[in-house]
């Protein structure tokens, strides 16, 4: 017998249920405990940046928006820079900008939404840049280990050309999956980012 | 420290895949294409940092957090345990989160219909940060079992839902605890999406007297592991020098 390495086994991931809103946004569950709440509101008046709304649904297999979804979104400052003692570009960072957010999808319409701003480019593996982006993770009842994918912003056509992850899909259908479709709403930015979990135009998902 | 490094990869063969026959809603809810595999950048490593101003002084007590006129019914608790990587390193000042039934089975929530009462001093969630060694804490009542529709007759074994987030966001992990000594555990349908005994087996919380109160509390440890980092440095690449 060689040796053997001590390494330790990582925890098995379980399906969040029907009902993850008790734990991780009660107030859609219906009732209020915490003093503090996460929200899906990632800005208050100081951020720096361009405020934009970004609105969605995923659907199931069969095409029904899945009403239970709990969506969370982390992405860069408008400088391009997260704040995360990792990232240590040469960018300013926002002490009025977390960068994370938490939504519950309304439970007649399925429909979850942001308030955030837009992500500045930030650099990429070897250099190379990467497109603005918001990386989404989400949980429901019968998904068994959370799913990743990437929002792009479709009006970014030049850097999304330039993407080391768009580039790696070769079916540019299958890019388009992730591209967010803009939309003006009187003074509102909104980013329409619609994700199909399985089926015909299904969401590219990343094994990250 | 901050040196970035690379996150070890899913381990797909302990990992539930997506799609889980015996779990009827896995059915329409599992990526029928296959992921595109991505090696990190910054936007996988970096992730949310969170601090005690994101919480409040009782949200780690589900005995207090919601009493109304008095405490909740059912077995007093202390759940605790440390969050490590794969390395076996702590994750310190990391959030936890947890949500579970009442002692009766029923969740406090609107979209729960089952006939196990309301416990009016009983809200069902809580949160706290790991400390500098990576351990958590938290009391509450044991939750019940409960009944749900996959097939006929299926119960759920008592359990209480976690989240964890580690340092890179795609470390985030959702998982379930199980009570040692529970007969609904091997047959439970959610847990069979597991394709590895060993992984299930670490999902059950043993009992643990040394860290109960006498006279007061039982204890269970949970110990959770999350995605380890690779340990040959990654060499700053990550911002791409
Ligand atoms: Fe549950």
């Amino acid at each position: 017998m060689p040796q053997t390495l001590d390494a330790l086994k990582q925890t098995a991931a379980q399906t969040a249920g029907p009902f993850v809103h008790i734990g991780l946004a009660p107030r859609a569950a219906g009732f209020d405990i915490f003093e503090k709440n996460f929200s899906p509101v990632l800005v208050d008046e100081r951020t720096e940046g361009e405020r934009i709304t970004i609105e969605g649904r995923v659907f199931d297999g069969a095409g029904t928006p899945i009403r239970d979804v709990l969506v969370e979104i982390w992405q860069a400052n408008a400088a391009g820079r997260y704040a995360h003692p990792a990232d240590r570009q040469a960018k300013d960072l926002d002490p009025h900008f977390r960068g994370w957010g938490r939504a519950a999808a309304d439970f007649e319409t399925g429909l979850w939404r942001f308030e955030t701003i837009k992500p500045g480019s930030c650099i990429g593996r070897q250099g190379r840049p990467m497109a603005p982006h918001v990386n989404v993770w989400f949980v429901a009842r019968g998904i068994n280990i959370g799913l990743n994918t990437r929002m792009y912003f479709e009006d970014e056509a030049e850097a999304n050309a330039a993407d080391p992850v768009l580039n790696l899909i070769e079916t540019p259908a299958r890019r388009k999956t992730l591209l967010a479709r803009r939309e003006t709403r009187g003074t509102e930015t909104v980013y329409l980012f619609d994700i199909r979990v399985q089926g015909e135009d299904e969401t590219v998902f990343l094994d990250v | 420290m901050n040196r970035s490094r690379e996150l070890l990869p899913w381990d797909r063969a302990l990992q539930p895949p997506a799609f889980t026959p015996g779990y009827k809603t896995s059915v329409l809810r599992s990526p029928r294409q296959a992921l595109l595999s991505l090696h990190n950048s910054l936007s996988e490593v970096t992730g949310p940092v969170f601090g005690p101003d994101d919480l409040g002084p009782l949200d780690n007590d589900l005995i207090l957090n919601h009493a109304q006129t008095g405490e909740p019914i059912g077995e007093r608790i202390i759940v605790h345990g440390r969050v490590l990587d794969e390395n076996a390193r702590p994750v310190p000042h990391t959030l936890v989160e947890f949500w579970q039934a009442n002692a009766g089975g029923r969740y406090r929530h609107k979209k729960d219909t089952y006939i196990a009462p309301i416990d009016p001093n009983f809200g069902g969630c809580g949160r706290c940060l790991t400390d500098e060694n990576g351990s958590y804490f938290f009391r509450t009542v044991k939750p019940g079992p409960y009944p749900w529709r996959n097939h006929i007759n299926s119960w759920r074994p008592a359990h209480i839902h976690f989240s964890v987030f580690g340092s890179g966001f795609v470390q985030r992990l959702v998982t379930q605890m199980y009570f040692e000594g529970d007969p609904l555990i091997p047959i439970c349908p959610i847990v069979q999406t597991i394709p590895d005994k060993d992984a299930i087996d670490r999902l059950i919380a043993p009992l643990d007297l040394n860290a109960s109160i006498p006279m007061d509390m039982l204890a269970y440890q949970f110990d959770i592991v999350l995605r380890g980092s690779r340990s040959t440095p990654f060499e700053n690449r990550l911002e791409g020098n």
